[in-house]
C-alpha cells in the first residue's frame, strides 16, 4: 500500500488538512477531493494549459505539480478568483464578446490573461499571443479572447 | 494518464538528498520544477521508485554576481532568470534565449539547472550554457565536481551526472561591450521547443569577430561548440563559406518535427542570420 501523505494548505483563503496519495497531482486533487472543479484536465501532460491554477501568487499547471508538493502553499482557483472579484473587468470582456465558447479552456487563460495584466505594462497584440501560447483554445479562435485582454490593458492604462 | 506509484520524499536539505541517495541509490530520482519529469511520470515513459523534492531547499536558488560571473542556483525558475535584470545585462545572450523557454505556467515552475540536468537537445538554456563556455557544479556526498557545459551533455538526455549527485549551481562568465551574442529559433508557435535553433558568442576584435562559439541546438543529439569555425576570424564576405562550413559539418538527427534534410536547410538559414547579427553588434574597436 502506497503511504499516504498529510499536507495543510490554504485554499482560496480556507485552510485544508487532506491526506493525499503521493503520486495525485494537484488539480485532481482540487477536483476530487475537494470538488473544485473549475479547473479543467486536458492532456495532463503541460501542453494545454486547462488545469491552471495559482500557487503562492503564480499560475502553474496543476497537471504538472503533485498535491503532496503544495502542503504549506496558497493555491487560488478559478472558484476563489471569481469570488473575490479580481476576475471582473477580463469576465465582461470576455461576455462582451463571446471569447468563450466551450468554456473548457476558459478558469486557464483568465488565469493567465490575469498574470499579463497584473504585469502592469504595454503588450502588442503579438506579444498577448505569446504569453498564451501555452493556453489551447479548440472553439473561439483566439481572437475574441486577445481583444478582450487588450481592451483590458487599455482600460488600465486610461485610468492611470 | 496518471502517474505510477511512488515514493515522495520532502528534501529539507542538502543532507536529506544525499541520505536518499545513500539509501535508495539510483532508484531515487530528483524532482526540481517537474516540468520535464511530471510529463514523463503521467505518461509513464518514467517509473522512479523514489522522488527526491528539492524545492523546499531555499540555498539552491538565487543569481549572484561575483568575479565576473554569474552564479545561477539550480533551482532557480525560469522567470527568474527572465526578470532578472542582473541577467539582461551581463548576459544578454541568456535574456533572450529563456523568453523562448516554454510557456508562462511553465516558466513561473521550470528550473534552469532542470533544464541542463535534463538536456534536451531541442533545449534552448543547454545550447546556451555551451556557447557561453558555463560550468556546472554537482555535488555528492563525496563532495563538489566542476564540470564543463562542453563536457556535461553526452546524447539525447543524457549527461555527465552520476546518479549520487545532484546539480547546485551554474557559473557562467558575464559578457560585456567586447562580446557579440546572437540567438535564432525555429518554432511552429512561441514557447514551443525548437525545430532548430542557433546560440552564439565571439570576441570583438579591430580585424573581426574571433573566438566564435556557434551551437545548433534541436539537430544533433547534444548541443556542442561548430569547432570548424571556431579558430577563425570572422569577417563580413566569409559569412556565406562561414555558415557552409557550419552546416557541412552538421549530423542532423530526423524527430517528429522534421527530417534531417529540412533541418540542414533551417539551420543553413539560422547559422546566415546569426554570423550577420553578429558582425552588425560590432563596432570595431
Ligand atoms: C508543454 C511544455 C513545453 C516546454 N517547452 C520548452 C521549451 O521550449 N524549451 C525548453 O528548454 N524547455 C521546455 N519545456 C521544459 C521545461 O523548460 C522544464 O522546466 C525543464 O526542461 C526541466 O526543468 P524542471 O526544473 O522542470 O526539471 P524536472 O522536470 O523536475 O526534472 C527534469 C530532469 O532533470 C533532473 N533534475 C532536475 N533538477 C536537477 C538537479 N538540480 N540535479 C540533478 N538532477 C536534476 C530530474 O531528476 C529529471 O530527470 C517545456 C515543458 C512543457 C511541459
Ligand atoms: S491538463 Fe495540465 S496542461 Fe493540459
Ligand atoms: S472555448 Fe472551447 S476550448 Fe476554448
Amino acid at each position: 500500500m502506497t503511504e499516504m501523505l498529510s499536507i495543510k494548505l490554504i485554499v482560496n483563503g480556507i485552510v485544508v488538512n487532506k491526506l493525499v496519495d503521493p503520486r495525485q497531482h494537484l488539480t485532481d486533487f482540487l477536483r476530487s477531493d475537494l470538488g473544485l472543479t473549475g479547473s479543467h484536465i486536458g492532456c495532463e501532460h503541460g501542453v494545454c494549459g486547462a488545469c491552471s491554477v495559482r500557487v503562492n501568487g503564480r499560475v502553474v499547471r496543476g497537471c504538472l505539480m503533485l498535491a503532496s508538493q503544495s502542503d504549506g502553499a496558497e493555491i487560488e482557483t478559478i472558484e476563489g478568483l471569481v469570488e473575490s472579484g479580481d476576475l471582473n473587468e477580463l469576465m465582461t470582456e470576455f461576455v462582451a464578446r463571446n471569447a468563450l465558447q466551450c468554456g473548457f479552456c476558459t478558469p486557464g487563460i483568465l488565469l493567465t490573461a490575469a498574470e499579463i495584466v497584473a504585469e502592469d505594462r504595454c503588450f502588442s497584440r503579438q506579444e498577448i499571443r505569446n504569453e498564451l501560447s501555452g493556453n489551447i483554445c479548440r472553439c473561439t479562435g483566439y481572437q475574441a479572447i486577445i481583444d478582450a485582454i487588450e481592451m483590458v490593458l487599455i482600460e488600465n492604462m486610461k485610468k492611470k | 494518464m496518471k502517474a505510477p506509484t511512488f515514493k515522495y520524499l520532502r528534501a529539507e536539505s542538502m543532507d536529506d538528498v544525499y541520505a536518499a541517495f545513500a539509501e535508495y541509490g539510483d532508484e531515487a530520482v530528483i524532482l526540481a520544477g517537474g516540468q520535464s519529469l511530471m510529463p514523463m511520470l503521467n505518461m509513464r515513459l518514467a517509473q522512479p521508485a523514489v522522488l527526491v523534492d528539492i524545492n523546499p531547499i531555499y540555498e539552491l536558488s538565487g543569481i549572484v554576481l561575483s568575479n565576473q560571473k554569474l552564479h545561477v542556483g539550480a533551482m532557480t525558475r525560469h522567470v527568474e532568470v527572465a526578470n532578472a535584470e542582473l541577467v539582461a545585462e551581463t548576459l544578454p545572450l541568456i535574456g533572450c534565449a529563456i523568453k523562448q523557454v516554454a510557456h508562462r505556467g511553465i516558466r513561473n515552475r521550470g528550473t534552469f539547472g532542470g533544464s541542463l540536468a535534463h538536456a534536451d537537445p531541442a533545449a534552448e538554456m543547454p545550447a546556451c550554457a555551451v556557447a557561453l563556455d558555463a560550468t556546472l557544479i554537482l555535488q555528492s556526498h563525496g563532495g563538489a565536481r566542476r564540470v564543463k557545459a562542453t563536457d556535461f551533455f553526452l546524447g539525447v538526455m543524457s549527461t555527465d551526472r552520476r546518479s549520487d549527485e545532484i546539480l547546485t549551481s551554474i557559473e557562467l562568465p558575464t559578457q560585456g561591450s567586447n562580446h557579440a551574442w546572437a540567438f535564432h529559433e525555429l518554432s511552429r508557435r512561441h514557447g514551443d521547443f525548437a525545430l532548430v535553433g542557433v546560440a552564439a558568442t565571439a570576441q570583438r576584435r579591430s580585424e573581426g569577430l574571433d573566438g566564435l562559439r556557434l551551437v545548433v541546438f534541436g539537430c544533433e543529439a547534444r548541443p556542442r561548440i561548430s569547432e570548424v569555425v571556431a579558430s577563425r576570424t570572422l569577417v563580413p564576405q566569409d559569412v556565406a563559406e562561414f555558415a557552409a562550413a557550419v552546416v557541412k559539418d552538421l549530423d542532423p538527427m530526423s524527430d517528429l518535427e522534421g527530417d534531417a534534410e529540412i533541418k540542414l536547410i533551417q539551420a543553413h538559414a539560422l547559422v546566415e542570420r546569426s554570423l550577420n547579427d553578429l558582425l552588425a553588434a560590432q563596432p570595431y574597436d
